[in-house]
């Protein structure tokens, strides 16, 4: 027996959702084709590249960043993926993730600068960041779905709800972490806010915000899956696909090149914070 | 009386939810221990009102939670005061909207902080050159300032190191390079040298005050060492509890303690930093060159004396004579300028009792004080030293001291 009526949640959310699909169309049209074509040109600069000079400029930089082991295992890895055949998927799967982290950044830092500045923002922010953090993923598919279409949109925008809150967090964090001295001794010699933030406070808090554009990264490659279960492309949507006709072996494959991905994105971004720091 | 360079009228700083509430009760009289028992605020600076001079080294001493670094952050407003007002040059800063305050503090104000705060991303010269980047200087010109004033403070070719790859006293040069690079008026030092080890703060002191000796600038200077405070401030404020408890030079402070709390805080330094020959020195029985033994040996006798100083007819002196030589001189018909000691060790007024010893113990004599043109100004005798560093003020001469 109910007391009271059910609270009736999920009709709210739904209507709230089809009023925005109406009201906003525009806007969301345009945010899909922006993203849209910004993924495509990625996918289109990787691929004009020949795949062994792509892997070679990747190992490069693995050996520019990190230490020579980072280089040798880069190396090796994009063969492998190379040789089991997954390299254009690779590449759809580097797109999308290098796009919801560029979002990620974009939108992120300067809401975590907003947040380490301004008290009322932190307190706003920080709930809505669990939120975000602890919803189960799936669930961003669905309003996607309704905003953005089926395809690689959808999954992006999904993917960077989902792994934004660190780069946000880490950016707060880092600023507010910048010892109080010498945030003292800036104003000492009458520094602007502005002043203060490109001059003492982000440069100090540069490595802390490289770990959360790190964990980013980190949190995307884990949504690739899921992104594809709304049409997204990429080495996702080949797990997705062994998934549901039982094929064990290729599902290994495509989750071996999403680990190999992983390890070679999270050294090298790991390196860029720490040589910054130096 | 110059004008002031800082003038700083009842500041108060309380801290706490409702420090108006504060400056009520404070008004009324209570103590900073009553009005936090009875409403939790805590009382920083408690109308704390004084004036620096152009030129001065002021120094503002007081043990840990006794509000000095408080009040030094409260004259450029990094600390809000909660009352009360400080004039620079005339000008209210209490009263300065944003901009007018910022410029201040880039112009006039510089500050070198305890732990010296340098920016760990930056270079010795671009820390330096910190406070004209912020003022939009153009490159070349603040590189050059910087550059100038890390020479000053003997930091030449560390220019291109990193903060932490250097010594506690060598950081502590960047910052205080990093605030002359400015060409402020005042600076602002808070505790600047008591993170440093003994011998290297004692360094650092002696450099500070040959620097001011050129550039004479207005230091406030913050710490909790008297001793400190004694060897680099032309005046000295006593703070407790957040309040000004005494305010004057070295000399009053330690012969003239205002309360028992500066008493107790005095009483176990090191007289003999503190007391110079002026203090101590007694007349000195001279006779001049021309007068002869006779009259010598004469006023030794009078006097009851072994010795006595000879002197030119513009008292300047010439050297002494002990009374068995002037005996034997009068026998042997011989002249005071022939059985005179020559080359005798002297001292000036301004001497430290610490800096005489060696010399007083190398000579059997006492220790004749001069002045700059070699005139006799008085003597030193043993017992007077002894008994001036065991606290005999009989010992002392000592002028009046206002309070």
């Amino acid at each position: 027996m109910r007391l009271f009526p059910k609270i009736p949640l999920a009709d709210w959310v739904d209507n709230f959702v089809s009023v925005l699909t109406e009201r906003l169309e525009g806007f969301f049209d345009g945010v899909s084709s922006i993203i849209g074509w910004f993924v495509e040109s990625i996918v289109n600069i990787l691929s004009l590249v020949p795949s062994l000079v792509l892997i070679g400029i990747f190992v490069i930089i693995a050996w520019w960043t990190s230490r020579w082991g980072v280089a040798l295992f880069t190396a090796l890895g994009l063969l492998l993926i190379h040789n089991l055949g997954y390299w254009p998927e690779t590449i759809d799967t580097l797109a999308l993730v290098l796009t919801s982290v560029i979002i990620s950044i974009i939108v992120g830092v300067p809401f975590g600068i907003w947040a380490s500045q301004n008290e009322t923002v932190k307190n706003i922010i920080t709930p809505v960041l669990d939120f975000m953090q602890t919803m189960p993923a799936f669930v961003y598919l669905i309003p996607a779905i309704l905003f953005f279409g089926i395809g690689v949109v959808p999954g992006i925008i999904a993917s960077v709800i989902f792994a934004m809150p660190p780069t946000i967090r880490l950016t707060n964090l880092g600023i507010r972490q910048v010892p109080k001295d010498l945030i003292e001794a800036s104003n000492a010699f009458g520094a602007t806010t502005s002043q203060k933030l490109y001059k003492v406070e982000l440069p100090l808090a540069m490595p802390t915000i490289m770990a959360g554009i790190n964990q980013s990264i980190m949190l995307a490659l884990s949504m690739v899956v899921i992104a594809s279960l709304v049409g997204a492309p990429g080495l996702g949507a080949d797990v997705y696909r062994a998934v549901t006709q039982i094929k064990v072996g290729v599902g290994f494959e495509a989750g071996l090149a999403i680990v190999i991905l992983a390890i070679m994105l999270d050294r090298i971004s790991q390196n860029i914070g720490r040589s910054k720091a130096d | 009386m110059p004008e002031a360079k800082i003038k700083v009228e009842n500041i108060t700083k309380i801290f706490g939810k409702q420090p108006g509430q504060g400056v009520k009760l404070l008004n009324k009289g209570k103590s900073k221990q009553e009005i936090l028992e009875d409403t939790g605020l805590t009382v920083g600076v408690n109308k704390a009102s004084f004036e620096v001079f152009p030129g001065e080294i002021f120094v503002i001493m007081g043990l840990s939670g006794s509000g000095k670094s408080t009040l030094v952050r409260l004259l450029n407003r990094l600390i809000e005061p909660t009352d009360g007002k400080v004039f620079i040059d005339g000008e209210e800063v209490t009263k300065m909207k944003g901009d007018q305050l910022r410029e201040v503090r880039r112009k006039k104000l510089s500050m070198v902080f305890q732990k010296f705060a340098l920016f760990p991303h930056r270079t010795v010269v671009e820390n330096a050159e910190y406070g004209l980047e912020i003022q939009g200087v153009d490159k070349n010109e603040r590189r050059n300032k910087a550059i100038t004033s890390l020479e000053l403070v003997g930091l030449r070719g560390y220019e291109n190191s990193y903060p932490g790859e250097l010594s506690g006293g060598m950081q502590q040069r960047v910052g205080l390079a990093r605030a002359l690079a400015n060409d402020p008026d005042i600076l602002l030092m808070d505790e600047a040298f008591s993170a440093l080890d003994p011998l290297i703060r004692k360094d650092m002191q002696d450099e500070l005050l040959e620097l001011q000796e050129s550039m004479e600038k207005t230091i406030v200077f913050i710490t909790h060492d008297l001793d400190e405070a004694l060897r680099i401030g032309d005046r000295i404020a006593l703070m407790k509890d957040g309040s000004i408890v005494q305010v004057g030079t070295p000399e009053e402070i330690m012969m003239n303690p205002a309360n028992d709390y500066v008493e107790r805080f005095v009483e176990d330094v090191d007289l003999s930093k503190v007391l110079t020959a002026s203090h101590v020195m007694k007349r000195a029985e001279t006779v001049r060159l021309d007068r002869g033994p006779r009259v010598a040996l004469q006023l030794m006798k009078d006097e009851g004396i072994s010795s006595v100083y000879i002197v030119d007819k513009k008292k300047q002196l010439l050297g002494a004579v002990h009374a068995d030589d002037v005996g034997k001189a009068i026998e042997n018909n011989r002249t005071l300028e022939e059985i005179m000691i020559r080359d005798l060790p002297t001292v000036t007024p301004e001497t430290l009792l610490n800096d005489m010893y060696e010399k007083m113990a190398a000579s059997s004599l006492p220790l004749p004080v001069v002045d700059e043109s070699n005139r006799l100004k008085g003597i030193i005798v043993k017992g007077a030293v002894i008994g001036a560093l065991a606290g005999n003020e009989n010992e002392l001469n000592i002028k009046e001291v206002k309070q």
